[in-house]
């Protein structure tokens, strides 16, 4: 690399400056020469060895074989662990309310009867341990954003800052700025209160309800000192009321709602049951239909299913990898016949003209 | 013809400051008036009444902004962008609880982008400053009480103050020359930082101070200047000395400029008229006009659609809300009723939906402001800086013979040169070198000189076909060795070859005496300086033209050394013929009428030493035959004949004429003379014009020069290579019309092919209405006969226009101020734009800058002007790009220019390589660009339509702050800075390729809207895959489910991945940067992912260890990224293939070429490269020998 010219920070001083007229060192006689430099080097020549792809017909089946030779078996990979999963979904809003009192829903729900609801599922298909059971809401806006905001992170972690809760209005204080609400928040108020429990043969299944929620959230989000203080004791009852005696690292169904879902539908961890079901048994399911979804129109379902190396029943994702694959395998082949049947150099020098499109 | 004559140059640029002349008016009247209120008391700046005046000092302060006002001052420029401003009302609002996000995500990354571009603008500012604290603080001896001279600092100096300045010093201000070091009061003076000129100016003072030469005659000196008031025209000076009770008129001879230097005098007296901001290089420090490039220009519209979709989807959402909003209480019942829609705020109150729906969009407004990047303007100007480096530094651009490379002056308008559709060009020191040799010469009817010039070669080459038709003009004789004469070592600017007349031999010419008188002219007519060398005795000249250095080197290599100059005589070293032995003869100077463009012709009025009265005048043509004597007609005919043929062989003609002049004639024409020189009144010009005329008149006619304007090396190939390109060449010279047509043939703008259209108004019938004198006919027959003219050129190219003849254009200047005007205009840009090539010759300065103009205006497309002189500083800032020739003429044009090269071939490498590349790379990087705004934006949309249209995002703050400062933006300035799509080996020889510019087909409202579709295609893949595949079930084998964190986080990942990707995709180059900051900007994501995700709760809120926790042991997670980002891609990869294989562009054919022919690249790479070792190796050998 040979430099010519003066120092390096000059460099800069070639840098396009606007001012027409300036003072130049007295010393440069001829100014533009002596301040430019020019290094010949492979970089500053942009003469760096570079890989220049191109799509010749050779790279682009390939890519598109490639694309499919990956896809395909992911897709069936993916189908087939979905299929394995044995997946039981009952919708109840409706039919937990007797026929009568259909008419107006919310007046059901907000009455004082009794809302005890027996359901009975049936197996279709041997279910492994543990079996998830989730409880599916729709039409939910967990992701509103005055929901989403209002709760007071501070407050449930630390004891301290029970005053926090700002954030919380109107869900703040009981009377309204007086003693502040643990937790507080619009979250927490409207937490989700139906409960269920499953029998087989008339024998108790147990539910267990340990370990449902994130590992981090109860141990770093919610504190083991916090406990609920002034909760649902507003003149609106929201949802769920809280034990409190136990503290909120130990309401593992307070930290599932808590995280808020993304999407209106969504479904959240209730339980598990950690013992195998056989096909075809039936599970009798004692519910209490509490929760308003009334009001807004909101389906509530029941979901047992277990769960294969994937996760959860869906063939969404085994289908679009299949198609994906099954796209690029057609694109691949169209490729390849066109360039089998009308092979045509394109370097062909008959295109090096401007007059076809003037 | 513009050179040759001494003041040709300096008048020229008067052209430069328009409406100078009209300001010029009874300027000597006007003293004491308004603009024209001047007074400064000399030598007395502590007067009362002087310090009354206030005149500022001389500090100088160059520097856009001071310590106290850059804060302010440089916001307020950041802020005058629409996207700035924009983002600032965003950050203030964000503070409100309309905000989506908190107020410190959006602010970071404004201040950031603002603070960059602030520290530039401030490191920039502090060069300036620095520069000017040395200037300041040079040091300067001022006369002070003490009656001695002391130093002091420059920034001290005030008005009034005398000054004493050394040799080789600059001017500390600008200064009233009061007496030199010389008895007569003269100085010499360089004017570089001024106009670049390295030539010297002469200064005299008045004689009435140039007897102020010792220390003591100061003590008593007193008297005061009026003056015009300061003012940026640095060819003019009206003032008045008030001294010894006379008034004495001052002109610009008695100013010295600050910034221009004192040399060849040992020192001088001034006092100082003006000082620091008033002086007259500081008044002219003005910002060039600014120019913006056509697609910065289309980018402010694209940024005008992206608002509007940025507020129809803001609305869209707002008017959902709204409705959404309004519903949550229905007949006093609570429908959502876990929103508390009966206690809550404004922004949420079902009572008041319309008004919650109109804060909602606001709030919307901020939430899709990543539609508009907020870093785009930041990256394209880092990009371009950085490829005007490249431009800088550019080997192939680099001259080493004057070690200049090629220089980005601005780097605003890199891809306007991948643009230039008509490339307007000077001729002189653009298409040859300037650099004259004085080649031919005719005297007394008799050819001398048997050089073959360039022209006569291409003529040559033309009339191949018939051999020996064209014969060198001057042989005369039988033709004779050129090696015989050629003996002597070769002279710059003299290539003169006939033994007839070199080494003395011209005494035996038939002819002597008028051969004797003939270079008696050139050595004695002129405004030359000598140089004479103290050690070797050689003579150099510093003269005002090439053309008229190249005259007295002619004489002085035929003997007549001119070597002194006098304020009143000019000194030769004659080779006596009888004796044969150098004498000195002097000649006194008596008056010089100097060159005017109006004029065009300068004499001298000398008296020799046998006391003859001579006037000795050099002239164009056109002038000088109507002036000469009925005897001096002798060898007309002849001489003309010759003229022409000189004029045809591209050589620039002059007629050297003398007349002898009686004592009496002379007398009585001084009388007339010098009250018109010394008068004071508006019509001096005109006055002195025709006293000259008076005694400018019966000249005997010695013969022609014909001094030769070489090619510069590689211009037929260049404008060969640029007019494949598709480019238009236009050529726009002061030269007459037959040498302007040869010019134009020998580099090859005019071919053989090729039907020339001329235009012009040198017909019989004007001549004859000439001869009558009468103006108005005059002007209406030529207008007419314009337009017959224009009219049937139409025609012509209209009833040719299916065959295949190009046509070139032929016109000169004063049928061009009839074309240009308003009624001619379009039909003669019709015509003109319809040829391959125009040659406008004989045109003004300011007609350049008119037919720029008109071009510019006419045709709507990129207009390149480029230039090497003042007089086309007019052309250059009205083209759409200005490029300078850092050749001899000096600076004037490069410093109004907006790129600068040293050679007119380097023009070709600057278009087709890096003009390409800019404009690909610019249109590339602003495409993708919005592109990778829309994916993100759009994203941001669907996610909020599922929300209910609250105005939540998708995203953490942090994910979306650091969207376009981090994770994407390297990648794209990697694209703008390095992309090449075919290499410059191949854009150099495929000069086709630099249409894909012109044409902008690369930037074409379809594609740009299509990269707007692709933006919205991928957004839509990447949501609704993602929330189809992995939300509702459980998306991990422990039953866990995605909620409003993981999700963000799986499709900011998909969203990051897609963009990087699709670059990779749509870049031609891949060096190890791209691959860097492409994988580089992937992988940082999830480092940062990771460490975010690990701060404490407070910091890291919705990111708290999302992506260790939840997302990376979920296959589900890797899957859907897997599949999202293939399936973003595969719209783009298919059509590009597509595309590719049925409608390939331009640079994709030629990159199959490429890879196709690769055996033959490597073996065509190959000798260069050996070739650079054998080089290296004889230097090697070259060193051992010496």
């Amino acid at each position: 690399m040979s430099v010519r010219g003066s120092g390096v920070d000059e460099v800069v001083g070639c840098l396009p400056l606007k001012l027409v007229v300036g003072y130049r060192s007295v010393d440069s006689g001829g100014y533009l020469g002596s301040i430019m430099l020019v290094m010949d080097s492979r970089f500053t020549q942009q003469e760096l060895p570079a890989c220049k792809p191109i799509l010749t017909p050779r790279w682009v089946i390939s890519a598109f074989m490639l694309v499919s030779i990956v896809f395909i078996p992911i897709g069936l990979a993916s189908l087939f662990a979905s299929r394995d999963v044995v997946e039981i979904i009952d919708r109840y809003e409706t039919d937990c309310i007797p026929q009568a009192l259909r008419n107006d829903k919310v007046k059901y729900i907000q009455g004082p009867e009794d809302k005890t609801c027996n359901r009975t599922l049936r197996v279709p298909k041997r279910m492994k341990q543990p079996i998830y059971v989730y409880y599916q809401l729709d039409n939910f806006y967990q992701n509103h954003r005055r929901y989403v905001k209002s709760r007071s992170d501070k407050q449930l972690k630390d004891p301290k800052s029970e005053n926090d809760v700002s954030a919380c209005k109107p869900e703040d204080a009981t009377p309204p700025g007086s003693n502040p609400i643990v937790p507080c928040g619009l979250i927490a108020w409207s937490m989700f209160n139906d409960t269920y429990s499953f029998s087989r043969n008339s024998e108790q299944l147990p539910l267990n309800k340990k370990g449902i929620s994130w590992k981090s959230d109860r141990q770093h989000k919610f504190g083991k000192e916090v406990f609920p203080k002034n909760f649902q004791n507003g003149t609106l009852i929201g949802g769920a009321h809280l034990n409190s005696s136990i503290p909120l690292s130990e309401q593992e169904d307070l930290i599932v709602w808590m995280r808020t879902a993304a999407l209106p539908t969504f479904r959240k961890l209730y339980g598990k049951i950690e013992v195998d079901l056989q096909a075809n048994e039936s599970i009798e399911v004692q519910l209490k239909n509490y929760y308003n979804t009334y009001s807004f129109n909101g389906k509530k379902k029941l979901v047992l299913s277990t769960t294969s190396w994937l996760g959860g029943k869906n063939d969404f994702i085994g289908i679009a990898y299949l198609s994906v694959g099954g796209l690029c395998f057609v694109l691949a082949m169209a490729f390849t016949i066109i360039y089998l049947v009308k092979p045509r150099r394109l370097g062909d020098p008959s295109y090096l003209s401007w007059n076809r499109n003037p | 013809m513009r050179g040759g004559m001494g003041k040709g140059i300096h008048f020229s640029k008067l052209y430069t400051f328009s409406c100078f002349r009209s300001k010029f008016e009874d300027e000597h009247g006007q003293l004491g008036q308004r603009g024209y209120s001047r007074i400064v008391f000399c030598n007395d700046p502590d007067n009362p009444e002087a310090v009354q005046l206030k005149y500022r000092g001389n500090y100088v302060s160059t520097t856009k902004y001071t310590a106290l006002n850059f804060i302010p001052k440089s916001l307020f420029e950041q802020f005058r962008r629409v996207a700035n401003l924009y983002f600032l009302v965003v950050a203030c609002v964000s503070f409100s609880p309309l905000a989506p996000y908190t107020a410190v995500s959006v602010l970071a990354p404004l201040l950031m982008v603002i603070g960059a571009t602030m520290a530039k603008e401030g490191v920039e500012d502090w060069r300036r400053r620095k520069q000017d604290i040395e200037a300041n603080n040079r040091k300067v001896e001022v006369y002070g009480k003490n009656h001695v001279f002391n130093e002091t600092r420059w920034k001290n100096l005030r008005v009034g103050d005398l000054v004493k300045i050394y040799k080789d010093e600059y001017f500390p201000a600008d200064l009233l020359l009061l007496s030199s070091s010389y008895e007569d009061g003269i100085c010499y003076v360089e004017t570089m930082n001024l106009d670049g000129e390295t030539n010297l100016k002469l200064k005299h003072a008045l004689d009435e101070t140039a007897s102020l030469r010792d220390v003591r005659s100061f003590q008593n000196f007193k008297s005061t200047i009026k003056c015009e008031d300061p003012n940026e025209h640095l060819y003019s000076f009206v003032g008045t000395l008030y001294y010894g009770g006379q008034h004495h008129p001052l002109s610009l001879q008695q100013i010295l400029l600050r910034d221009s230097k004192l040399r060849n005098t040992d020192y001088i007296y001034g006092v100082v008229v003006f000082t620091g901001h008033d002086t007259k290089v500081m008044q002219n420090a003005t910002d060039p006009p600014s120019k913006r490039s056509r697609i910065e220009r289309r980018m402010d519209k694209i940024i005008y659609i992206l608002f509007s979709t940025l507020i129809l989807i803001s609305l869209t959402g707002s008017m959902f809300f709204g409705v959404d909003t309004k519903n949550d209480i229905r007949g006093g019942e609570l429908k959502r009723w876990y929103l508390r829609p009966d206690k809550t705020t404004v922004f949420f109150d079902p009572k008041r939906a319309s008004l919650a729906a109109f804060f909602h969009f606001l709030t919307g407004l901020m939430l899709y402001g990543y539609l508009i990047p907020i870093s785009l303007y930041v990256s394209i100007e880092v990009v371009k800086v950085l490829q005007s480096i490249f431009i800088n530094q550019d080997r192939d651009m680099y001259y080493e013979e004057t070690d200049k490379p090629a220089r980005a002056r601005t780097s605003d308008l890199n891809e306007e040169l991948g643009q230039v559709d008509t490339i307007l060009s000077d001729k002189t020191g653009t298409l040859t070198c300037n650099s004259m040799e004085f080649v031919k010469c005719s005297i007394a009817g008799v050819a001398y000189g048997r050089g073959m010039t360039e022209v006569e070669r291409a003529l040559a080459k033309r009339k191949r076909s018939r051999p020996h038709e064209v014969t060198d003009s001057s042989s005369d004789l039988p033709e004779c060795n050129d090696h015989v004469v050629d003996s002597g070592k070769p002279v710059k600017g003299f290539n003169f070859r006939d033994e007839r007349v070199t080494n003395g031999n011209w005494v035996n010419e038939p002819h002597s005496d008028l051969i004797q008188k003939f270079f008696r002219v050139l050595a004695i007519c002129h405004t030359a300086i000598p140089d004479v060398r103290k050690e070797s005795g050689e003579i150099s000249y510093e003269a005002e033209s090439p053309d008229e250095a190249a005259f007295v080197i002619a004489a002085r290599e035929l003997g007549f050394e001119f070597f002194e100059r006098t304020q009143t005589s000019i000194s030769l070293h004659e080779l006596d013929h009888e004796s044969g032995r150098k004498v000195n003869r002097s000649y006194t100077l008596l008056h010089v009428l100097e060159f005017s463009s109006a004029r065009k012709r300068m004499s001298v009025i000398v008296k020799n030493a046998e006391n003859q009265l001579l006037l000795l005048c050099k002239g164009a043509d056109s002038v000088m035959f109507e002036r000469l004597s009925k005897d001096g007609r002798l060898f007309l005919a002849k001489t003309m004949d010759h003229l022409n043929k000189y004029a045809e062989a591209g050589l620039r003609t002059l007629v050297v004429a003398y007349r002898e002049l009686s004592e009496q004639e002379y007398k009585s024409w001084e009388e007339e003379f010098l009250p018109a020189k010394t008068s004071v009144s508006a019509a001096r010009d005109a006055l002195i014009d025709a006293a000259c005329d008076k005694i400018e008149r019966d000249l005997i006619l010695l013969g022609v020069t014909a001094v030769e304007d070489k090619l510069q090396k590689g211009v037929p190939e260049c404008i060969d290579k640029l007019s494949k390109a598709g480019i238009k060449i236009w050529v726009l010279t002061g030269d007459k019309m037959e040498t302007a047509i040869n010019i134009g043939h020998a580099c090859s703008l005019l071919t053989k092919g090729m039907k020339q259209i001329v235009i012009t108004l040198d017909s019989p019938d004007i001549s004859d209405l000439e001869k009558q004198g009468d103006k108005e006919a005059i002007q209406k027959a030529s207008r007419e006969s314009i337009a017959k003219q224009i009219g049937e050129a139409k025609a012509q190219i209209i009833a040719r226009k299916e065959s295949s003849v190009t046509f070139g254009l032929i016109i000169d200047g004063m049928s061009l101020d009839f074309a240009l005007t308003k009624s001619l205009e379009s039909s003669f840009l019709e015509v003109a734009v319809n040829c391959a090539s125009v040659i406008c010759c004989r045109s003004s300065p300011k007609q350049k800058a008119r037919v720029t103009k008109l071009v510019k205006v006419g045709t709507g497309k990129t207009t390149l002007a480029i230039g090497d002189g003042a007089n086309d500083v007019g052309m250059l800032q009205e083209a759409d790009i200005g490029v300078g020739i850092s050749g001899v003429e000096g600076m004037q044009a490069v410093m109004s220019s907006d790129f600068a090269i040293a050679q007119f071939r380097f023009l070709e490498r600057l278009l087709l390589v890096h003009g390409h590349w800019c404009y690909r790379r610019i249109t590339m990087m602003i495409c993708y660009f919005f592109y990778k705004n829309i994916t993100f934006g759009f994203t941001l949309f669907w996610f909020e339509a599922h929300a209910s249209f609250s105005g939540q995002p998708a995203y953490n703050d942090w994910y979306m702050s650091f969207y376009n400062v981090f994770f994407t933006s390297l990648p794209v300035i990697a694209l703008g800075v390095f992309d090449q799509d075919v290499s410059a080996r191949l854009c150099l020889k495929h000069p086709l390729l630099y249409q894909e510019g012109v044409q902008n087909i690369l930037f074409t409202w379809h594609r740009i809207l299509s990269w707007m579709l692709n933006g919205v295609i991928s957004s839509m893949i990447i949501f609704f895959f993602i929330t189809n595949s992995i939300v509702n079930q459980a998306f991990r084998r422990d039953g866990h489910l995605v909620d409003y964190e993981v999700l963000g986080v799986t499709m900011y990942t998909c969203v990051v991945w897609a963009v990087n990707c699709q670059m990779a995709l749509s870049i031609n180059y891949f060096t190890w940067i791209q691959h860097f900051f492409i994988w580089g900007s992937i992988a940082f994501w999830y480092t940062f992912l990771v460490i975010y995700g690990a701060l404490p709760l407070k910091v890291s809120t919705t990111a708290y260890q999302v992506f260790v926790e939840a997302c990376a042991p979920s296959p589900f997670y890797w899957l859907a990224t897997l599949l999202v980002v293939v399936s973003t891609l595969l719209p783009y990869f298919a059509y590009r293939s597509f595309q590719t294989r049925f409608k390939p562009m331009y640079h994709d054919i030629i990159q199959r070429r490429r890879s196709e022919g690769s055996e033959a690249e490597v073996s065509a790479e190959l000798p260069v490269r050996v070739k650079e070792k054998i080089d290296h190796l004889k230097e090697r050998l070259k060193h051992r020998e010496s």
